[in-house]
């Protein structure tokens, strides 16, 4: 068993690509559901709205790649007055549906043969970023660090904008949240009728949150699709938004640095698990008395299975994340 | 009895309500609120059909009534909650039928509910700041640039403070509101209201729920209100208070008005009698859908 290919793994995992992508979607959907309570199942398709708008550029508009973030932008504005108009005047659990749903018949309509000259189908799109991979410093085949935080100079040109991008966004989501308008949204997740009663436009300040959210998961899409270099509508399935919701509720919601080191823990204990059952599968099947436990064909699907029982013991155990307020959470009890 | 009027804005509501005549859908002298032909039925029952209402500016109105008698649906009509199927009201000459409910603490007029609204994870200050109106740093864009609205902000906090003092809920300043008690949240949730600065306050029930040692000092902050100026109406069950602290009652029994009144007027009222007690058993059962 190599313990230090494990650790090293998932040491770089703790602060890797897939840490950025889903500690930016899980801070928009903190904005969304930790701070205004809107249960959005659809981080997904914000995510995808910036992916394929900066595809788009290569794929079908034909203009300079730069274009991708506001088209993105004007893509998570429209997406969310769609879902928000007929939504956000109802009860909390109508706009879990609909998100939910909005975010297949997005993922499905950009997959679809009838759309792949605007979407390139189910192959998606790549080669739109070389606009971007020019201007890195880095040299691409390269690694640089020390170990065991080595990374290809084609990783950093990506994993290091990334984490700036993650503090830009963790600085404005903590100051409006200090602001009276985080104090509004706050209320709002509390009781509605009660903010209403006192003056504010409920149904605005849920619009502003949702598309915040979604601008922040667009981000996400976006340091995604460019560190792989390409766009794939299966990386915006359901699972993606259950996965940083996961991370999210990991981290402790309501909490800025909970969606931060929430996402974080998520790929390291996610590595982790996986790179041991692969070490311990590696000289074939794993038996215990002649009964087979495990085989390494096994290992991926049992490791998201452990991941799923590690969130429920931490449900059961501390409800309130890793960082959350045990005394905020006890009050839900009352 | 109710006790001898005990302020001057006491004995100017007394004064102006005395000449008015104790029936339903009376015409007061200066009414801050008028409702015509409001009416709201849920499918087949009709839970609110009130001809004409007025509260006069300046005083405490009663809303009592029954269990079911349509009070807080009344309530609800009025301050936008819920629309009703025919009927306009003014407050202050506006029309309120097409207001929506956040419109209206802007105008003057705020409510409180029967079931407390406490925002039980914001802590108390942060429940009393948010009443506050026309906030700068309540714009997300305005948010990000503490400067525009620190000095807002600060001015709010200390009437907050103020507040908070005067209601005797100071030491549970920085606490959170779900730990507040029954009665505490009563008060907060008032509190909170008059932070929009108000001319009308209308509180659903405001004893239901608050032990008796705190009924009387929130009698006393009830009639402050109308010592500053303000107008109440508040809905309740609790005759003895009505009694203690309004100057005029309305009554309703099966989504109409049946009778309006001084307290005194309206503790010898038989329609009002028969409504609460019944005068036959049937009747009572009916009245108390």
């Amino acid at each position: 068993m190599d313990w230090g290919s494990i650790l090293g793994n998932a040491i770089r995992a703790f602060v890797g690509t897939d840490a950025v992508y889903f500690a930016l979607a899980a801070i928009g959907l903190n904005v969304q559901f930790g701070y205004t309570g809107l249960l959005n199942f659809g981080q997904a398709a914000f995510m995808a709205c910036g992916a394929y708008g900066l595809g788009m550029t290569a794929q079908y508009f034909g203009i300079s790649f730069w274009w991708g973030l506001p088209i993105g932008l004007l893509y998570v504005v429209v997406l969310g007055l769609i879902v928000g108009i007929p939504t956000l005047r109802l009860r909390a659990d109508y706009l879990a549906i609909v998100t939910i749903a909005t975010a297949e018949i997005v993922r499905l309509v950009v997959r679809s043969v009838r759309f792949k000259e605007y979407f390139g189908g189910s192959d998606g799109i790549n080669q739109f970023s070389q606009a971007y991979r020019d201007l890195s410093p880095f040299e691409p085949g390269a690694t640089y660090g020390i170990t065991p935080f080595r990374f290809t100079g084609y990783t950093l040109s990506t994993l290091l904008p990334g984490w700036i991008l993650v503090a830009i966004v963790s600085a404005f989501v903590w100051s409006l949240m200090r602001s009276p308008w985080g104090r509004v949204v706050k209320a709002i997740r509390e009781d509605e009728d009660a903010v209403r009663s006192l003056g504010k436009n409920v149904y605005t300040y849920k619009m502003q949150s949702l598309i915040i959210g979604g601008v922040i998961g667009m981000l996400s899409g976006v340091v995604f699709s460019l560190d792989r270099g390409s766009v794939q509508p299966d990386n915006y399935s359901r699972d993606v938004t259950f996965y940083v919701l996961t991370a999210l509720v990991l981290g402790g919601i309501a909490k800025v640095s909970g969606s931060v080191v929430g996402s974080m823990l998520f790929w390291f204990i996610f590595v982790f698990v996986d790179n041991f059952m692969r070490e311990l599968t590696a000289d074939g099947p794993l038996k215990v008395g002649g009964v087979t436990v495990i085989e390494s064909t096994q290992v991926g699907p049992v490791a998201y299975m452990l991941v799923g029982l590690g969130l429920m013991l931490l449900m059961v155990l501390r409800p309130q994340g890793l960082f959350g307020n045990k005394k905020e959470m006890a009050l839900d009890a009352r | 009895m109710p006790a001898e009027p005990t302020s001057e804005t006491a004995r100017a509501a007394r004064a102006a309500l005395a000449t008015v005549a104790p029936e339903p859908g009376a015409r007061e002298p200066d009414p801050i609120l008028v409702a015509n032909g409001v009416r709201r039925a849920f499918g087949g029952v009709v839970a609110v059909d009130v001809a004409h209402v007025e509260v006069q500016r300046g005083s405490i109105t009663a809303l009592i009534g029954p269990n079911g008698a349509g009070k807080t649906t009344l309530f609800n009509l009025l301050s936008g909650f819920d629309t009703p199927d025919v009927g306009e009201w003014r407050f202050d000459g506006h029309n309120m039928s097409r207001v929506a409910p956040h419109r209206t603490p802007a105008m003057g007029m705020v409510r409180t509910f029967q079931l407390t609204k406490s925002l039980t994870k914001l802590p108390v200050i942060e429940n009393m700041k948010l009443g506050a109106m026309h906030q700068r740093g309540e714009r997300w864009w305005n948010a990000l640039i503490p400067p525009l609205w620190r000095r807002q902000e600060r001015a709010i906090e200390e009437r907050a403070d103020a507040l908070l003092r005067r209601f005797r809920m100071d030491h549970m300043r920085d606490e959170y509101a779900g730990t507040l008690s029954g009665g505490q949240r009563k008060l907060l949730e008032m509190a909170r209201a008059l932070m929009t600065e108000p001319r009308l306050v209308m509180l659903d029930e405001p004893m239901a729920g608050v032990n008796p040692a705190l009924k009387q000092s929130l009698n006393d902050h009830i009639r402050s209100l109308r010592d500053d100026g303000m107008t109440v109406l508040f809905v309740e069950h609790d005759m003895d208070m009505v009694h203690d602290v309004s100057d005029w009652v309305i009554v309703m029994a099966e989504g109409a008005v049946i009778a309006e009144g001084t307290p005194e007027q309206i503790s010898s009222n038989p329609a009002v009698i028969e409504a609460y007690l019944g005068v036959h058993q049937g009747k009572a059962m009916t009245a108390d859908r």
